[in-house]
């Protein structure tokens, strides 16, 4: 069975002179939660407005489970969701009436039970220009899901959003990847695409620049692994210790800090220095590269 | 079917739910009825004589030519139609439905004039009332087919006023509403007759209240409809779901097609 949901094969669009996405490809799996990354004006905006069928491409083939989003609108509405960045509804809708209102458009029973499950059971009569931007965003999410589509689009999803309510928002996308639906997340919350895309593509100029998991992204890159180490009688800051794969070390406080290349090597030999020294360790913290660190260096190096 | 009585429904919510639609809609024309009904017949006796469908036409063009392009216009810069669009919800139904919901508006507004103009402010009753409703009506679809076409093609908000004032103001002053058509100078009243309520009044004049008219007033009631026909096709055929989609269909000058039957009129 073909588990490819989304395809993208060298997709192109312009604006007259201007090149916003040149020959770009990348496929998205049932299930699978695929991050667009970039900075402004990188062809996101334009990549994801193609496939959502609201722009024609100019060269390429878009394909969503075997329909052209720019030739067939009509069958696409019902394979797709989106939650916009913009507001996307009339400020004087109510929650309920918008719910209704959506739903009919696609045929489907209203779906209240999203609204109680988003935290908006007490907003129901309430005119969407009264609510606030997390619960905005929360009925945006909503909408886009209560046809229950195969294929999600979440721009910016979290934008605005407390904690508590971007944590409810990442789990019922991590539950909507668990029924099978595939989510395309278009962010600049670094941490957030880490922490939900399985895969990631970072646009530059119109091209992808880097794509693969975020770890696997972030493992190639020249950035350094910082090892975080607190012992009781601070040998490591009195002795300028030889560690394989340091590049360079600092003193933060009560810890020797160190930039590692090799960061199982280095964590082994500081591990036999605090030994072989007579202290005992108290803390050890290995942090990888971010996604957001890989991220800018990619796009600063561009 | 659901989805186009969830749609109608809220649209006409919308009318008495948004305080400036609300506004639009009930109580600036009918604030404006109030008084005319109340100063204008004193001032001027003869005033009595056209109350009635003058005050009409009045209320229909508040909703409609003033109240309803504005709304289209705020709702595709907030990118609502980029929401429908994507959501299956047709352009034909995002032109449509305000179009019937406001004409609706305009109808009880009219309503309210007709059956209050002749008891309460002593206007002159006419001699046959189904015209009235039969003229209100289509007069109400014109206006309202025009208000979305204005709605539809302007760029944003101060072309949205200029192009309702290019409508409302010449009809207030030469189209029959405050000095009958038959008064003016004959220059303008062949002016008046690209004007929708020019034809408007005329048609009620002639159909139902028997009085002699500038115009054949049959022919003023085919003007509204054919132009009625044409500016709700165009507002449909030249919607655009976004300012910053490059691809719509047709250039907006093509709206000008709906001077096209009063042109003939004028000709004939």
């Amino acid at each position: 069975m073909n588990d490819t949901v989304i395809q993208v094969r060298d997709f192109r669009k312009t604006y007259g002179e201007t090149v916003a996405v040149d020959g770009i490809s990348f496929e998205v799996q049932r299930g699978e939660i695929f991050g667009l990354l970039g900075p402004n004006g990188a062809g996101k905006t334009s990549t994801l407005e193609c496939l959502e069928g609201l722009r024609r491409a100019d060269g390429g083939t878009l394909d969503i489970l075997g329909v052209d989003p720019t030739r067939q609108a009509r069958k696409l509405r019902n394979l797709i969701g989106v939650q916009l960045q913009t507001s996307g509804l009339p400020a004087n809708m109510q929650v309920n009436e918008a719910i209704r209102f959506f739903c009919a458009y696609h045929d489907v029973a209203p779906r209240y039970d999203l609204v109680e499950r988003l935290g908006l059971k007490d907003k129901q009569r309430s005119q969407y220009g009264q609510l606030s931007t997390g619960q905005q965003r929360r009925l945006a999410l909503a909408l886009a899901v209560a046809h229950k589509p195969p294929v999600v689009f979440l721009d910016e999803p979290t934008a605005g959003l407390d904690v508590e309510s971007r944590a409810e928002l990442h789990a019922l996308v991590q539950e909507l990847k668990a029924a099978g639906t595939s989510i395309i997340l278009a962010t600049h919350d670094m941490a957030e695409a880490e922490k939900m895309s399985d895969r990631v593509a970072i646009l530059l100029h119109g091209k992808i620049v880097a794509t693969g998991t975020p770890r696997e992204i972030t493992a190639t890159g020249a950035g350094f692994t910082k090892i975080s180490v607190r012992t009781e009688q601070s040998v490591l800051h009195q002795n300028g210790a030889a560690i394989p794969g340091v590049s360079r070390h600092l003193l933060e406080e009560d810890y020797a800090v160190y930039f590692s290349t090799d960061p199982g090597t280095s964590v082994t030999a500081l591990l036999q220095y605090v030994n072989a020294h007579g202290d005992t360790l108290i803390d050890l913290r290995v942090e990888r590269p971010t996604l957001e660190e890989r991220f800018l260096e990619i796009t600063g190096r561009q | 079917m659901t989805a186009f009585v969830q749609h109608f429904t809220f649209e006409f919510k919308t009318g008495l739910r948004n305080s400036t639609l609300l506004f639009m809609n009930y109580l600036f024309p009918l604030g404006v009825y109030a008084v005319m009904g109340l100063v204008m017949t004193q001032v001027n006796p003869f005033f009595s004589d056209s109350l009635l469908p003058a005050m009409i036409i009045f209320v229909i063009l508040g909703s409609t030519i003033l109240g309803l392009p504005s709304p289209l216009v705020e709702a595709r810069e907030a990118g609502v139609y980029r929401n429908f669009k994507i959501n299956g919800v047709p352009a034909a139904s995002i032109v449509a439905i305000p179009v019937l919901t406001t004409t609706f508006h305009a109808l009880i507004a009219a309503g309210i004039v007709a059956l209050t103009a002749v008891p309460v402010f002593d206007g002159v009753a006419p001699n046959r009332w189904w015209p009235v409703a039969g003229i209100a009506v289509l007069t109400a679809f014109t206006c309202s087919a025009l208000g979305a076409l204005i709605g539809v093609v302007a760029a944003n908000n101060r072309a949205t006023t200029l192009l309702s004032q290019l409508i409302f103001l010449p009809s207030m002053l030469i189209g029959g509403l405050m000095v009958p058509l038959n008064m003016l100078p004959e220059a303008v009243q062949r002016f008046a007759g690209l004007l929708p309520t020019a034809h408007a009044m005329q048609a009620f004049e002639g159909l139902a209240y028997g009085r002699a008219t500038t115009f054949a007033p049959t022919v003023s009631l085919l003007i509204l409809l054919t132009s009625s026909l044409l500016a709700f096709g165009m507002a449909i055929y030249l919607f655009n779901w976004d300012s910053r989609n490059q691809t719509r269909r047709g250039h907006p000058l093509m709206a000008l097609v709906v001077l096209v039957p009063y042109l003939v009129g004028m000709v004939l």
